[in-house]
């Protein structure tokens, strides 16, 4: 997730201190990892050099927290930018187990011990994001339900895979 | 408030073999179900899962090999060497099951289809009625009790197959793919409230599913794989 653009688009809903800021994306978006206020200011800072926000003046005695930030015509654009521009599908998790089963069979070791390893670690994060469900708001069981199914993918590969070894082995070997 | 799984097994697998013709079901399956836990039993088609949980419920005696059920308060019993009027008996008294099209009776309502195995059992009807509308309540279907299955949504009806299946409060209730035939949001909705009921009374389940999200309610999952258990197999409670 990229947390200044999702700052930005929080922005765009009203201006707001930064201290307000980093308590909306807590509710939102900082199930069990919120964000620090070093990370919020910075981040601000930041897109007030890149003119995608502006102060609204200082109130006397200011820390950054006394600030009140607004987004700017340039930061509409980045957000709805943002919006609307799809993200490259992730397969980095794949590419990784992938390489690492390639390997595992290339030397000789047990490609199917590595896939059930990873199934189980794949399993256990998927029980702990079932009962985050049962615990949590809509928002949280739409977060955890984004997760799941995007686990389920892996596993699915992972399965399929593993269905395949005696077969890839054959021709990594004749290769 | 949940009962937390206990250590000792209910059910015992050791050395299961099966076969169906030529075809080798199982192939030398060893296997502990605790009392409380909620297990899934996952692997490809034709893996020999269903074989499992017939074998587990003493639905089928194995080939070769023994399953022995421990119930609360009484001694152990080898299921597998039991007559088959004794398994009926034990899978009605004891085991409850779950499969994937519910398999209600179209022709009674639904608070009938629930106190089936009630009234099998010898409990008087009203006993059985009153029984089986609180466990309907249970499930939410609270006012549904006098609808068909026709007349009933498939979540609905598979949470009539539910009630049915934990009416008897079984000791082990089986559950084959019980949320297969539904979309995800009315699977997710049977899941949650069967596993509520049988965390809250400390029931075991083994319900056997391809689907992870699925298993993921589980406690753990075993991998069953040309007829025995993976080889990657841990336990990750």
């Amino acid at each position: 997730m990229n947390n200044s653009l999702t700052l930005l688009g929080l922005l765009n809903r009203e201006p707001s201190y930064g201290y307000d800021l980093k308590h909306s994306y807590d509710r939102y978006f900082g199930s069990g990892k919120a964000l620090a206020f070093g990370q919020v200011y910075s981040t601000l800072a930041r897109m007030v050099r890149d003119e995608l926000i502006r102060a609204l003046g200082e109130e006397t005695g200011a820390g950054p927290d006394r600030k009140k930030y607004e987004i700017t015509g340039a930061g509409e654009d980045k957000v709805h930018e943002w919006l609307f521009t799809p993200d490259v599908p992730s397969e980095a998790l794949q590419s990784n187990l992938f390489a690492k089963t390639v390997i595992a069979l290339l030397l000789g070791n047990d490609a199917e011990q590595l896939l059930d390893l990873q199934r189980s670690e794949h399993m256990a994060r998927m029980r702990e994001l079932t009962r985050l469900k049962q615990e949590g708001d809509l928002l949280q069981v739409l977060m955890c339900d984004h997760g799941l199914f995007h686990i389920e993918a892996d596993l699915r590969w992972i399965d399929l895979t593993g269905a395949r070894l005696t077969q890839l082995k054959k021709e990594l070997q004749s290769a | 408030m949940s009962t937390t799984p206990s250590t000792s097994p209910i059910l015992s697998a050791r050395g299961l073999h099966h076969s169906f013709g030529p075809t080798q079901a199982l192939r030398g399956i060893d296997l502990d179900v605790q009392a409380g836990e909620v297990l899934a039993v996952m692997g490809p088609s034709g893996s020999g899962k269903s074989t499992l949980l017939h074998c587990l419920a003493g639905v089928l005696i194995p080939d070769a090999g023994a399953v022995t059920y421990h119930p609360r308060g009484r001694s152990g019993m080898e299921i597998s060497a039991l007559r088959e009027s004794k398994r009926a008996r034990l899978r009605l008294t004891d085991f409850g099951f779950v499969f994937q099209f519910g398999q209600v009776l179209p022709e009674l309502s639904a608070v009938d289809n629930v106190s089936i195995p009630l009234l099998l059992a010898g409990t008087r009807r009203a006993e059985a009625m009153r029984r089986s509308a609180e466990l309907l309540e249970r499930l939410e279907l609270d006012g549904l009790g006098a609808r068909l299955p026709g007349e009933l949504s498939g979540g609905q009806a598979q949470r009539v197959a539910v009630a049915r299946a934990l009416v008897t409060a079984p000791a082990v209730l089986f559950a084959d793919e019980p949320t297969g035939s539904l979309d995800s949001l009315a699977s997710e909705n049977v899941l949650t409230l069967m596993l509520e009921f049988v965390r809250a009374t400390g029931t075991t389940v083994v319900m056997i599913t391809h689907d992870a999200r699925t298993a993921a309610y589980a406690d753990r999952e075993v991998i069953v794989r040309d007829g025995g258990i993976g080889a990657g197999y841990r336990v990750t409670a």
